[in-house]
């Protein structure tokens, strides 16, 4: 039925995440934290994540004008917003955020400027596609990871 | 469970209830009560889940400064902490500095940076672990290995008969740094064992922790070992090797030497910038401020020049430094030196105050001064004192200063001060009176939470003084309410020739010093031919905690506060023994920091103790034996009015606790 057929299109779309490699181990970790007592665990954590790392965004976007290029700072700021991101298992944020910091230790402006660009890329890529998963779980309601409706 | 609440730090028990601190349920490690430290709140809820999904009670912080204060007010109430080392307000290893010096608990960093630098930086301060983030659940699961390990090596620098399952917790209290915490943990643990496998039985029982006695002979071999070894090159592993004593561990040994070190700095030097005077050594070391020393009447007794055999240079320097020094603000403990410096006095290697060492207590206001008399070997552990003064911060200052006034011609009365400067130790150690010097004071320990600084807990060496009892162990150990460790005063070591006076140092009280009056001697000339020249270029000695700082425990309670005579309290063992020397009231100059190694491994010290006093005293011997031991009656009289300005001297069980002890007042 629909909703067997919602069951199997929110598990393809998990799939896909994972597959295409916008997500990675850590975010199973996730959901094996998951359970009837906070059935929403992972998405309130990846809405912490978004709403907490806005900032860092934000702080890096400002670094990023400055002239010059304060490189230690910034490497503090990515180091901050890379260890939030691996921590939900961002995996391509994850990844950009790495070619940024070897920029920034090779005081490269211009790779670090190009690279926050497909960090933020990235970033709202991600959020997007795990904004759509959780609505379809919820819209599912209890699946085997027990997403459940609100 | 709270979803997403990150900020700020509660407690979220999985099981609903507060768990509380002891009221972990028996699977352990279920209940393991951990404190999860890290500004990105998306990891603190990440973890916490984890955490709690592995049934552990979390509570986590965002910020370090909160935990800090979680910490110190829940002395007992965690088990371990795990921290992240990028945080905006405070460096995680300058946090995980912090609780290693203050709690003595297991801390485990983690970070996204895994580069083999940070990770080595986590390792020499002295963390117990590092995870890579991100952090998987099952690298939580196990990390209540640490917490057992920790406990593990506390308990093993005790007797090992304390280690027995059953130990009883009043056993505990002795030893473990952190009592409660031990206790509480054991209890559980213990209740534990009853449903879970035998091994976690045995675990528990080794938990407990022993304390290591370093007894005269076994700081004997230990010495022997070293000098067989050559001073450089002995490390804790050949030692304990060539030592070739059953149930010593190189963690005992790592602690024992790290006392030692600084036993010898301080002999070699007063000259010795870097090294504390303190303690044994007689020599100017930084008397500094001994005429400082509140009152101390050290220098009345000094001036007695009967108190044992200072030999006449280390009178001059005692007085010299005391002159000079004037007011080195407590910590300078100018120990004179006796010639024999048979009160190693290990001083909490302050490790962390290095500078304070150098100062051979004369500076800074070290309060605990105990610079004894320059008559009186005093084997002020200046270190110890001018580490607590300097550190300003609260260090532990587990400086014990022994101060074992010898009374009586013969005996040697050597002032140990330890100052276990704890962060407030400050205000107990001040006044040291060079007769109690033990400074260990438990209120320093336990004040700023410093729980297991104690360990450190000063040897009160007690020097066995000729005389019968001359020897006033004043190792303070304090008993800090939470960590009796403060001194190792063994005090099993029949603290020789402390008069009564161990207990006066105690805090608690109750010394049963196990001086016995007999001219303690043995032990003492032992090792004066020990201390006597034995440059322990530790510069700071800050027995590395990591080990388990518990020794300290102070065991204060119920050991003699002074006449421990083992004075070589190894830092970790020491927790343990010293206590006789100064129960409880280690009074450790403000300034001292006894260290008893804070950070993980940071102090390592107090323990050093090294009081061998024989006497046997009773508890309230201190006092007493001042009066009878010294000749000059005056001169204990002063002293013992210091003490007892603290305390009330008089009574056996003492008090010298030097809380109040002033080491500026030390009148050397």
């Amino acid at each position: 039925m629909e909703r067997n057929q919602m069951h199997t299109q929110v598990a393809n779309t998990r799939k896909s995440l994972f597959d295409q490699g916008y997500l990675d181990d850590q975010f199973i970790q996730l959901e094996e934290l998951q359970d009837s007592s906070n059935p929403n665990f992972v998405e309130e954590v990846v809405t912490l994540y978004y709403r907490d790392s806005a900032r860092f965004l934000s702080n890096l976007d400002q670094a990023l004008e400055k002239r010059p290029l304060d490189f230690s700072k910034l490497d503090n700021l990515m180091h901050q917003f890379k260890g939030s991101s691996t921590s939900i298992g961002a995996k391509k944020v994850k990844t950009e955020c790495t070619h940024f910091r070897n920029y920034c230790s090779a005081r490269n402006a211009e790779g670090c400027k190009r690279t926050f660009q497909n960090v933020k890329k990235e970033y709202t890529t991600l959020r997007k596609k795990l904004e759509a998963y959780f609505q379809m779980s919820r819209q599912v309601g209890p699946v085997e990871t027990a997403c459940q409706a609100r | 469970m709270m979803p997403g609440s990150s900020g700020g730090s509660w407690k979220s028990s999985g099981t609903g209830g507060a768990g509380g601190d002891g009221g972990v349920p028996d699977q352990f490690p279920a209940g393991l009560r951990v404190l999860v430290v890290d500004d990105d709140s998306t990891c603190l809820m990440i973890l916490e889940k984890m955490l709690r999904h592995c049934k552990y009670e979390v509570t986590k912080c965002n910020r370090a400064e909160v935990a800090l204060s979680f910490l110190r007010e829940n002395k007992n109430g965690f088990d371990v902490v795990i921290s992240d080392v990028h945080m905006p307000d405070m460096d995680g290893f300058k946090l995980l500095e912090h609780i290693g010096l203050e709690m003595d608990l297991p801390v485990i960093m983690m970070s996204a940076d895994d580069s083999k630098s940070v990770v080595m930086k986590g390792v020499t301060h002295g963390a117990c672990d590092y995870l890579i983030k991100p952090v998987r659940i099952e690298a939580l699961r196990n990390i209540w290995q640490h917490v057992v390990r920790k406990r593990k090596h506390e308990w093993k620098d005790f007797d090992p008969s304390a280690s027995a399952d059953e130990q009883k917790q009043p056993e505990e209290p002795d030893y473990s740094s952190s009592a409660n915490e031990g206790n509480n943990w054991k209890n559980t643990k213990r209740r534990k064992d009853e449903d879970d496998e035998a091994d976690e039985r045995d675990e528990s029982s080794s938990l407990k922790k022993p304390r290591v006695v370093w007894s005269v002979e076994l700081h004997q071999q230990f010495v022997a070992a070293v000098n067989q070894l050559g001073i450089d090159k002995a490390v804790p592993k050949k030692i304990l090797e060539l030592m070739n004593v059953p149930g010593l561990t190189r963690e005992n040994v790592a602690s024992h030497l790290q006392k030692y070190r600084l036993y010898l700095r301080r002999l070699s030097g007063s000259q010795h910038p870097g090294g504390m005077n303190a303690g044994f050594m007689g020599s100017d070391a930084g008397y500094g401020s001994i005429s400082s020393l509140n009152g101390l009447d050290l220098q009345a007794l000094a001036a007695s020049g009967q108190l044992g055999q200072l030999p006449p240079q280390s009178l001059a320097t005692l007085q010299a430094a005391a002159l000079g020094r004037s007011n080195n603000a407590k910590s300078t403990i100018s120990v004179p030196v006796i010639d024999q410096r048979n009160l190693f006095s290990f001083e909490n290697p302050k490790s962390r105050y290095p500078e304070v060492q150098s100062q051979h207590l004369t500076s800074n206001n070290s309060s605990k001064q105990i610079n004894l008399l320059p008559g009186i070997p005093t084997n002020m552990e200046p270190k110890q004192f001018v580490s607590l003064h300097q550190s300003g911060h609260h260090s532990f200052g587990g400086m014990n200063n022994l101060v074992l006034i010898q009374m009586g011609g013969q005996s040697q009365v050597h002032v140990h001060s330890q100052n276990q400067t704890q962060s407030q130790a400050q205000s107990n150690v001040n006044t040291h009176n060079v007769l109690r010097q033990p400074v260990m004071s438990n209120e320093m320990l336990t004040r700023g939470g410093v729980a297991d600084m104690a360990p450190t807990a000063v040897y009160n060496p007690v020097v066995s003084v000729s005389q019968a009892s001359s020897l006033v162990n004043f190792s303070m150990n304090h008993k800090t309410d939470s960590c009796g460790t403060s001194y190792p005063l063994g005090g099993s070591l029949g603290i020789s020739s402390l008069p009564t006076a161990s207990s006066a140092l105690q805090g608690d009280g109750n010394l049963d010093t196990k001086v016995s009056r007999k001219g303690i001697v043995p032990s003492y000339d032992i090792f004066n031919d020990l201390n006597q020249n034995r440059d322990w270029g530790l510069p700071d000695v800050g027995l590395t905690f990591d080990q388990s700082p518990h020794t300290i425990q102070s065991g204060l309670d119920g050991s003699n506060p002074l006449l421990h005579q083992h004075n070589r309290a190894s830092g970790r063992d020491l927790g343990g023994h010293n206590r006789n020397l100064t129960s409880g009231k280690v009074v450790l100059p403000p300034g001292v920091e006894t260290r008893t190694r804070h950070n993980g491994s940071n102090v390592g010290q107090p323990r050093n103790v090294y009081v061998k006093t024989e006497n046997d005293i009773d508890g309230s011997c201190h006092n007493t034996l001042y009066s009878e031991q010294y000749g000059q009656d005056d001169l204990l009289a002063a002293i013992l009015k210091q003490q007892q300005q603290q305390q009330g001297v008089g009574e056996p069980e003492n008090e010298f606790v030097f809380d109040g002890y002033t080491l500026d007042d030390l009148p050397v």
